[in-house]
């Protein structure tokens, strides 16, 4: 029993997060917004240099082969800055989806290249349009097709950096690659939402602290006030009893079990309320500059708020954590449960 | 990180388990807050576990424990949960003054006062409160007046839970004329010396096991001051750090309590409010959430980490999520919530009532945020 990150798990998170401080600026937010962008090249072209789009490839497929666990600490970084690219829906959900499908894939040697994927739970697909491929959903199985064998509607969003779409095909047009494990894709995507969600927590958090350490108001730094500082407390207890939710439930993606499914659930619903509390704290702390475009606080509470809904609502998760609690054996020596494996 | 236990913590848990199979009460005895005889009982119960050497298993062999690690303490409070052994009567002693001592206390203190705790044959209760020193703890006002190897004591300690019937105490004293931080000193005295007046109070639930303590021209020898003089207020954080951080709340409490929850709920459904379902889960969450933190923060400290401020988001955590898992179930009882339970119903209504005292003692919560907001993320005083 070990609860703590290894040196090159610790190395990896704070490599992102430097990377991702450098080159994902509110200055560069600002630039993106006003460009209309789905992509800020320099930015992805660092992002490929370093590897992250490779991490949950297998090293047959020319990735690194590393497990969930490792890309969770890569999302939360991403949360952290509102990442705009589609690392995490390309990097950490279908890519290893395709790979699970077709190894061999031309689309997966190129590690600048992005696929997208349709699930059965989400209305919209993120990035559909800048994709190499997309990962449709039909009876069970996968079909991938190119961007232009499909008809893609967009659906404009809240958040200024997603980029959503109603795709429209049909199977003639694009190639089955047989059953595929949508499940699996679900709680990665759950997991990585969560690991997403706590970063954005914790900048919320630390967007009003800086506010508040500086605003003056009686003569005084808000930040001195009771009231202001026990908004922003508890805020950060939220975050510090989701974030070991996220990281067990990371861990145990691969154990494949109702007991790992409704961790996965777990986190992604307490790691995205934190999300919400912290965003929603941040903007009363900022006062009118909260509900303020120049304040950057609305892109954390608008990319919480899309996470919350996508890849299964907080409903939809509660139901998977349900079946466990009243399925299966409870109490404190099954916390690290999992089903005896068959053979 | 690996999330699974070992085949020795695995066997390990197999040995607890079977010791207290066979060792726990089946009658549940009477709070150790209630009379005296239920408070004796708890001790006898402690001599018990002594027997099994299972009083305080992560101390030193020297020192009356089995020298075991915070991850097998942890399977320890599991099955202890588990099995629905007794409270202990001692939980002042060896969660909170016990880890202290281990840290500031001399090799003569620590045989001393260390094995007669793990074994329950000294029981002890926290005097740092007074009536003007609650949350603003560095007003106390009671003193320690040296006089060669003897200290002299005086003054008012209150809200001391277990002081009604508990042999020590471990209070918070100033050198006189000193102020607020500066001058305090941590000073073991026994209930029952010469100058001691114990006033028992009695609680919302009834219970009399805490008390107010008077102190007048108390004589203890220099021996009973942990750490150095002057220094009572740097050790009395370090104790709140235990006392909010890790060891007062283990997380197996609050799975029990949520697994009697599901059960509560799973043969009530029927006939309850079905939005409730919901909040049984949240209690389910929480419990599993807590149990998470703290497995991260064991491995943390056999790690080599410290207990730091945020101790004190686990003392809101665990405090909140109580009040909630014990509401939900009263809100599932709905028209008996409020009648007192046959003898060996859950005491669901006794556990809600004791529930409103977590945000309040070892620091209101209200502090704790604060200490949160300026240790943590840096706000201004």
């Amino acid at each position: 029993m070990d609860f703590t990150l290894s040196a090159e798990q610790q190395m990896f998170a704070d490599t992102a997060a430097t990377l991702f401080g450098d080159v994902c600026t509110p200055d560069h937010w600002r630039r993106q917004m006003a460009a209309g962008t789905a992509i800020d090249p320099d930015r992805w072209a660092a992002i490929v240099d370093n590897g992250f789009t490779l991490l949950m490839l297998p090293e047959a497929a020319g990735g690194l082969g590393l497990g969930e666990l490792d890309f969770a600490l890569i999302a939360q970084a991403a949360g952290y800055v509102a990442l705009p690219e589609p690392l995490v829906e390309s990097a950490g959900i279908a890519v290893p989806m395709l790979a699970a499908l077709s190894p061999d894939h031309p689309v997966l040697g190129d590690p600048a290249a992005t696929v997208a994927i349709a699930h059965p739970l989400n209305l919209v697909v993120a990035n559909a349009d800048t994709a190499a491929a997309i990962l449709l959903h039909r009876d069970g199985h996968a079909f991938l097709a190119m961007p232009d064998q499909v008809s893609l509607t967009p659906s404009a969003t809240i958040d200024p950096f997603r980029r959503l779409f109603r795709v429209e095909w049909n199977a003639e047009q694009a190639q089955d690659l047989g059953e595929a494990d949508w499940d699996l894709a679900l709680d990665r995507a759950a997991v990585f939402a969560a690991a997403q969600g706590l970063g954005l927590a914790q900048r919320s958090v630390d967007l009003a602290v800086a506010y508040a350490k500086d605003r003056q108001q009686f003569g005084k730094p808000i930040g001195s006030y009771q009231a202001v500082k026990h908004h922003l407390a508890s805020a950060q207890v939220a975050i510090e009893f989701a974030r070991p939710v996220v990281l067990a439930a990371a861990a145990a993606v691969s154990q494949y079990d109702v007991y790992s499914r409704a961790r996965a659930s777990h986190a992604k619903i307490v790691a995205l309320e934190a999300a919400d509390q912290a965003a929603r704290a941040s903007i009363q702390v900022h006062g009118a500059m909260g509900y303020s475009w120049e304040v950057d606080v609305h892109l954390f509470l608008k990319r919480a708020l899309a996470l919350t809904g996508s890849w299964g609502t907080p409903a939809f998760h509660r139901t998977r954590v349900a079946t466990r609690l009243f399925t299966r054996l409870t109490g404190p020596d099954q916390t690290f449960a999992k089903e005896a494996i068959h053979a | 990180m690996d999330l699974s236990y070992t085949p020795e913590q695995q066997a390990f848990r197999t040995e607890v388990r079977a010791w207290l199979e066979a060792h726990v009460p089946s009658v549940p005895l009477e709070h150790y807050d209630a009379t005296r005889e239920g408070f004796e009982a708890h001790r006898a119960w402690e001599a018990t576990l002594k027997s099994g050497d299972w009083g305080m298993v992560t101390w030193p062999q020297e020192y009356g424990g089995r020298g075991l690690d915070l991850i097998q303490w942890l399977i320890f409070e599991e099955e202890y949960y588990r099995a629905g052994a007794p409270g202990r009567v001692n939980q002042n002693g060896i969660f909170l003054l016990g880890p202290t001592l281990m840290e500031f206390g001399t090799r003569e203190q620590k045989q001393r006062f260390l094995p007669p705790m793990a074994s329950g044959e000294e029981i002890w209760a926290q005097a740092w409160s007074e009536p003007q020193a609650g949350s603003d703890l560095a007003g106390v006002r009671a003193t320690a007046t040296r006089e060669d190897d003897v200290y002299v004591l005086n003054g008012h300690k209150i809200w001391s839970s277990r002081a009604a019937f508990a042999d020590w105490a471990f209070g918070l004293f100033r050198e006189p004329s000193s102020e607020r931080h500066k001058g305090l000193s941590l000073i073991f005295f026994k209930l029952d010396m010469p100058g001691v007046t114990v006033n028992p109070i009695r609680k919302i639930n009834g219970h009399v096991g805490f008390a107010e303590i008077f102190l007048d021209n108390v004589r203890v020898p220099v021996f009973n001051r942990l750490g150095d003089e002057g220094q009572g207020w740097h050790i009395c954080m370090a104790t709140a750090g235990f006392e909010r951080g890790l060891m007062l709340r283990s997380p197996a409490r609050y799975q029990v309590a949520a697994a009697a929850l599901a059960d509560l709920w799973q043969a009530r459904k029927e006939t309850a409010d079905a939005t409730l379902e919901a909040e049984v889960v949240r209690a389910y969450m929480n419990a599993e959430a807590y149990a998470l933190n703290i497995y991260q923060t064991a491995s943390r400290l056999i790690a080599g980490a410290k207990i730091g401020p945020e101790a004190s988001t686990n003392k809101i955590f665990w405090s909140e999520m109580d009040i909630h898992l014990h509401q939900t179930a009263l809100a599932i009882l709905g028209p008996e919530a409020e009648l007192l339970p046959e003898p060996g119903e859950h005491e669901w209504l006794d556990d809600y009532i004791f529930s409103l005292a977590g945000p309040i003692y070892a620091g209101s919560n209200e502090i704790q945020r604060n200490i949160i907001a300026e240790r943590m993320l840096g706000l201004p005083r």
